[in-house]
């Protein structure tokens, strides 16, 4: 089977900073595939030089069996769409919902726009109420939704997820990641998700790459991390610090 | 134990176009030389309570209280004057942003030798020796290199320590960190924490740490309190967390995603509303 995402020795660097150094992974169609390692380690530039926002050095990206070049063209962005941190930063505040999501609509030429929008906002739980209000009008959880129903808008088969839930309290965390599961299952997406929370990761993703200084440490499915069934110390370390605060007295 | 903090009854008010905001509801609890956790989604009143102590209270607030008692200290009565020199010595505050508490302008050595030069009678080289000192203590690799970076130089883990020895190296009474871990890397988190819980036990220092992380907080802190609305919704020793009883409590206990735990859908939050009252 065609893997829908296949990097093979991939390097980003900047200036003279090495951000990403010889990374390989394969995502098969339909799976959740995450990205974990301390701030710094390079996930959120792996998941740039797929959307085409990083400078790469070496290495390649295919997605779908095809070979990406140096630019994005509008049939990649209709495939694989991005979904950021910030539920602050990624919309335009001064916009409301409804230009929000008929932007990309417009762009990639899309008919019957009403009848998309009404059932995108459905589809993420926001319900048309929520169509003509200001994204800094709506609360961190709802601004992800938006985000979310605007990277699904475009029907994409891949979103790729910078950390979608670390700006929201647990609770709304765990609606969002709901949600985002159910659009996966739903419309057979493809994930490849990025968090610093081993156990957000493992809740989300089928397998994971544990990545640090740039470089990967190790992959493995998230039913091996559960068992403590890791091969590096640094992933051992990850996993006991994700148990809290341990008095050593 | 005695008691370092004596908090009954606090309230804190806006006034605001659209009417009063409510942010803290009675807010009653006593601290001694202690850990105490305080946890709550945002917008329930943590920081607000905080800043009340602090009296760090936004200008347009009303702080309200029947007491609010710092070592025998009336903070309801004490001048402007008196608020500032308890903050800068008796009681600090840790914030979640290091960029509003460090001076752009200004090295972070220099801010911290100026912190414990304006409270200690210390030598130019004493002080110096101690700011690296306490650079290290907060696992600063480099303190001789730090010292003289400013703050936008550093990454905001770094900026996050340098901001804890400038708080810490006044030796304060009372510690009010906001947050202070949650923009860190887990494992740097517990560095910061380990730090603090030295200062408990080896100074006799007592500390609120404010988080919306129910597991951190409970796996750190003595006694957790709960806040929903401005309110205290339940109080129970950290070791305790697992037998909370309080429906909201418990929902964000049972919301967050843990390894090894097959739970698909989360568990999701039904709010009440009479978890308000
Ligand atoms: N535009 C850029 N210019 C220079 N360095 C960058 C840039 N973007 C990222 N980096 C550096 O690359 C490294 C990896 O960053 P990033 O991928 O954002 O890490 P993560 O998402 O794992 O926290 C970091 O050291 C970061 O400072
Ligand atoms: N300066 C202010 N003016 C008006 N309302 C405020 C102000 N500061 C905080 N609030 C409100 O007070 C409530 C409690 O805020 P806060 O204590 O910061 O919550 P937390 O720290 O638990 O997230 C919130 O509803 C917030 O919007
Ligand atoms: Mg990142
Ligand atoms: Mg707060």
């Amino acid at each position: 089977m065609t893997p829908a995402l296949a990097i093979d020795g991939l390097s980003v660097e900047y200036d003279d900073f090495v951000a990403l150094d010889d990374v390989s992974l394969t995502v098969a169609p339909g799976e959740s595939f995450g990205l974990v390692g301390e701030s710094g380690s390079g996930k959120s530039t792996l998941l740039r030089a797929v959307a085409g926002l990083a400078p790469v050095s070496f290495g390649t990206i295919t997605v779908d069996g095809k070979r990406l070049g140096g630019k994005r063209d509008k049939a990649f962005y209709r495939k694989v769409q991005m979904v950021f941190q910030d539920p602050y930063g990624s919309l335009h505040p001064r916009q409301t919902v409804d230009r929000l999501l008929l932007e990309p609509l417009a762009i990639h030429g899309f008919d019957d726009t009403e009848g998309r929008i009404v059932r995108a906002l459905d589809e993420v739980g926001l319900g048309v109420s929520f169509r003509f209000r200001y994204s800094h009008q709506l609360s961190g959880g709802q601004r992800q939704r938006v985000a979310i129903a605007r990277a699904l808008i475009l029907e994409p088969s891949m979103l790729l997820l910078d950390e979608p839930t670390s700006a929201l309290d647990a609770s709304v965390q765990a609606e969002v990641l709901n949600l985002l599961e159910q659009l996966r299952a739903t419309r057979k997406l493809t994930f490849v998700m990025v968090s610093h929370d081993l156990a957000v990761v493992t809740h989300m993703c089928d397998r994971l790459l544990v990545m640090q200084n740039g470089g990967v440490v190790e992959q493995l499915a998230s039913t091996d991390l559960a068992a403590r069934r890791v091969t590096t110390d640094y992933t051992r370390g990850l996993l006991v610090a994700s148990e809290g605060f341990c008095r050593k007295s | 134990m005695s008691a370092l903090l004596g908090v009954e009854d606090l309230r804190v008010t806006f006034p605001t176009r659209t009417g009063v905001i409510e942010a803290v509801r009675g807010v009653t609890f006593t601290l001694g030389r202690e850990r105490l956790g305080i946890v709550g989604e945002s917008g329930s009143g943590k920081s607000q309570t905080g800043r009340a102590i602090m009296g760090l209270t936004a200008e347009h607030g009303t702080i309200d209280a029947k007491r609010l008692e710092f070592n025998g200290i009336d903070l309801l009565k004490a001048s402007k004057a008196e608020r500032r020199a308890l903050r800068g010595r008796r009681i600090a505050m840790i914030l979640q942003d290091p960029k509003y508490s460090l001076n752009p302008v200004m090295t972070i050595g220099r801010q911290i030798v100026e912190t414990l030069r304006a409270h200690e009678p210390v030598g130019k080289a004493e002080a110096r020796k101690r700011a690296l000192d306490m650079l290290s203590a907060v696992q600063i690799r480099d303190p001789e290199r730090v010292f003289d970076l400013y703050p936008h130089e550093v990454s905001g883990g770094m900026g996050q320590r340098a901001m804890i020895a400038m708080m810490l190296i006044a030796g304060p009474e009372l510690l009010i960190a906001d947050e202070p871990t949650s923009a860190l890397d887990v494992t740097v988190q517990l560095d910061v924490l380990a730090i603090l819980d030295r200062l408990v036990a080896e100074r006799g220092m007592g500390l609120i740490f404010i988080s919306h992380d129910l597991r951190l907080v409970s796996s750190f802190c003595d006694r957790v309190i709960v806040m929903y609305a401005g309110r205290i919704v339940e109080e129970l020793p950290a070791a305790k967390l697992s037998e909370a009883q309080h429906p909201y409590t418990r929902g964000l206990l049972n919301c967050m995603p843990e390894i090894g735990a097959d739970r698909h859908p989360l568990p999701v939050l039904d709010r009440k509303p009479e978890w308000r009252t």
